[in-house]
């Protein structure tokens, strides 16, 4: 059955504060969620105050802050810094999002960061996406022909077959849509996840694949594609602006439209 | 212990390559109930519930007879197509969920062949 409420050793309780330097003017709070699986200890928030003066405008800036000069403990991912690695992604201020692309003005009062929602923890804000990454690679994220490569090496396309793929290989992959949508938090173990069919329909969508029918086969199932109610988290939560319910339904319509 | 790799648990048993005729049906009747949910409304409006009489007079047209088993079937096929999604989303013990599955199956199939059954005397028998 669904889980309403957490296993007790997941119940997330108060941890630390660590206050600001006494003559910090421009001061914000921080609750970032902790949790440290060799501890045994449940996971915490730990509060940071942070002189938002001495602070980057990003909550990534933040982040790196805390780590360099508070508390290196705190463990993330990120690599980039402007959005297009998809290593920070996590929940902040309720709403899963690049830590990176954030503003921090844009939050209201405490900034409370988690890790993304329904996922196993690693370590503090690193979720374990070894299971999205297993979906990802059951599609076959790759260009499948049976036609022999031109001569001059290039696969053609028109200019309107290219444009077919606008809004859908701009996906960078961070997996905020995926875990903010309810059907993958409850049958993750089937139903492939906003990401990795926005992925799906970036290849179906592709003229130069000659493997339409065989992808739209392995994904014609009651949960890998049908598990989408069409509730729209996935794209309210974009932080690359993609419409990934739009490309399931595009998938939908695919096979609605083999149908006799 | 479960050592099986990511890739092979993900594609586990394989697609079931079916499930875009529950999804399809499930649009039409959505679609289908729309105006028959409007002729229902219309016709109570209009005060053919009133009492039995009433009712037995407008169930005997042969319109409205019509009307009311396809409404029956119409919203007894969505109905199970929905609760379906709703149980498979929700109930993760297997035999929980196919006891449930044939559980609403036979509900909604009682419950409707009994209205049709109803509406059918009301037409034949004038019952």
């Amino acid at each position: 059955m669904v889980e309403f409420n957490l296993p007790a050793n997941s119940v997330v309780k108060e941890g630390k504060t660590f206050s600001a330097p006494a003559d910090a003017k421009n001061v914000r709070a921080f609750k970032i969620y902790r949790f440290d699986p060799d501890s045994g200890d449940n996971p915490r928030t730990d509060t940071y105050d942070i002189d938002l003066d001495k602070c980057g405008p990003m909550v990534l800036d933040a982040l790196i802050k805390i780590k360099n000069e508070i508390d290196a403990t705190l463990t993330f991912r990120r690599s980039c810094r402007e959005g297009i690695c998809g290593s920070c992604a996590m929940n902040i201020d309720g709403r899963n999002t690049l830590a990176c692309l954030k503003p921090i003005e844009d939050i209201k009062g405490e900034v409370k960061i988690y890790p993304l929602p329904h996922m196993p923890v690693v370590k503090d804000l690193v979720p374990d996406l070894s299971q999205p990454y297993a979906q990802l690679a059951s599609i076959e994220p790759w260009l499948k022909a049976d036609s022999p490569t031109p001569p001059d090496g290039e696969r053609l396309q028109s200019r309107e077959e290219r444009a077919k793929l606008d809004g859908l290989w701009e996906c960078i992959l961070c997996f905020s849509c995926s875990t903010a949508c309810p059907s993958y938090w409850w049958n993750s173990d089937r139903y492939l996840g906003p990401a990795v069919l926005l992925q799906a329909y970036r290849w179906l969508a592709d003229s130069r694949d000659e493997y339409t029918g065989e992808r739209l086969d392995a994904l014609e199932d009651p949960f890998r594609l049908y598990r989408c109610h069409t509730i729209m988290n996935c794209t309210n939560t974009c932080p690359k602006g993609l419409n990934p319910a739009l490309a399931i339904t595009e998938i939908k319509k695919m096979i609605a439209e083999r149908r006799a | 212990m479960k050592m099986q790799s990511d890739l092979g648990r993900v594609r586990g048993l394989g697609s079931a390559k079916s499930g875009s005729s529950h999804w399809w049906t499930q649009r039409v009747t959505a679609a289908a109930n729309l105006p028959l949910g409007i002729w229902f409304i219309v016709s109570i409006l209009a005060g053919h519930t009133a009492n039995y009489d009433a009712v037995h007079a407008w169930l005997s047209s042969y319109f409205h007879s019509t009307m009311m088993i396809l409404m029956i079937v119409s919203v007894a096929v969505h109905f199970t197509h929905g609760l379906q999604v709703v149980i498979e989303d929700y109930v993760h013990n297997r035999k929980a969920e196919v006891i449930s599955l044939m559980l609403i199956k036979a509900v909604a199939a009682f419950l409707s062949v009994a209205a049709i059954v109803s509406v059918l005397r009301i037409v034949f028998a004038g019952a």
